[in-house]
């Protein structure tokens, strides 16, 4: 468990560095998370993925795979690597609020 | 700005001999049933989804899963496999074969792992490059028209070495 600093707000990370308490997930945080990530600002784009895996995190307790996200958030593969370069799944369920995915695809 | 810092890093920077991530990984299939060619397509995506370099080297009998007409028929061998626990004269009767990479592939569907023509067009939309190997493609007079068109191109082993520089290599 580790913790961070921001303007005097600490937000408490779990061992991955996503998200420890889900609850405390904010639009403005996501900002702040895709900063940390080298995303940059977040677009309608970046929103369309972010909204479906929380979606689907909701509904199913788990981040979708990237096939299953691509088929059904019509965002596509190559535009999904653009969108959140070195490792999409990762970065766009720790923007998310949401913990590391535990599929392999 | 927001300086975001793990206990973890801070240890792990302190240290010298810190473990230094994985940058690139060249991965070679060299054979071609279906579950010796999935290994390495699992293998190859899963670094691009953890933002790692991938190349992926398609060598012998590997070649099947990037020929365009063979790549959606590659199937699982019943015999010779004793982790099939199927005795051998029972796998080599017909359809022994056709029926386990028929339960094979549903299975992999039920995971959400695409068919290999698929799966090929995945990786390559990641970034990952897709070479098939030289000499097999004299070897089996071959040309690029006969690959699906992710194959960047066909390169000889030297050329693989090149392009693998500072890479992890992987050979399946």
């Amino acid at each position: 468990m580790s913790t961070e600093t921001r303007n005097e707000k600490v937000v408490k990370l779990d061992a991955d560095g996503h998200l420890a308490n889900r609850e405390e997930w904010t639009k403005e945080l996501a900002q702040e998370f895709a900063n940390h990530e080298g995303v940059g600002v977040l677009t309608d784009r970046h929103w369309v993925v972010i909204n479906y895996i929380r979606d689907e995190f909701e509904k199913k307790g788990d981040a979708p795979s990237i096939r299953k996200l691509t088929k059904e958030s019509g965002v596509s593969t190559k535009e999904l690597y653009k969108l959140f370069p070195k490792g999409p799944a990762k970065k766009a369920a720790k923007i998310a609020g949401l913990p590391k995915p535990k599929g392999c695809i | 700005m927001t300086q975001f810092v793990m206990k973890e890093e801070v240890e792990k920077n302190d240290s010298s001999n810190a473990e230094k991530p994985i940058k690139k990984v060249s991965i070679i299939i060299s054979k071609g049933s279906l579950d010796a060619v999935y290994p390495g397509l699992i293998m190859g995506n899963g670094a691009r989804m953890e933002g790692i370099e991938a190349t992926l080297f398609f060598t012998f009998f590997g070649l099947e899963a990037i020929i365009d007409k063979k790549m959606d028929k590659l199937k699982v061998p019943t015999v010779g496999n004793p982790a099939m626990h199927i005795p051998t004269m029972v796998g080599g009767l017909p359809g022994m074969s056709s029926f386990a990479t028929k339960k094979m592939k549903d299975e992999m569907e039920k995971l959400d792992i695409p068919p290999v023509r698929e799966f090929i067009e995945m990786i390559h939309d990641t970034g990952a490059e897709i070479y098939a190997c030289k000499a097999t493609v004299d070897m089996f007079h071959l040309d690029k028209g006969d690959f699906c068109e992710q194959v960047d191109d066909i390169i000889t082993v030297g050329e693989f070495y090149e392009k693998s520089a500072g890479a992890e290599i992987i050979f399946t």
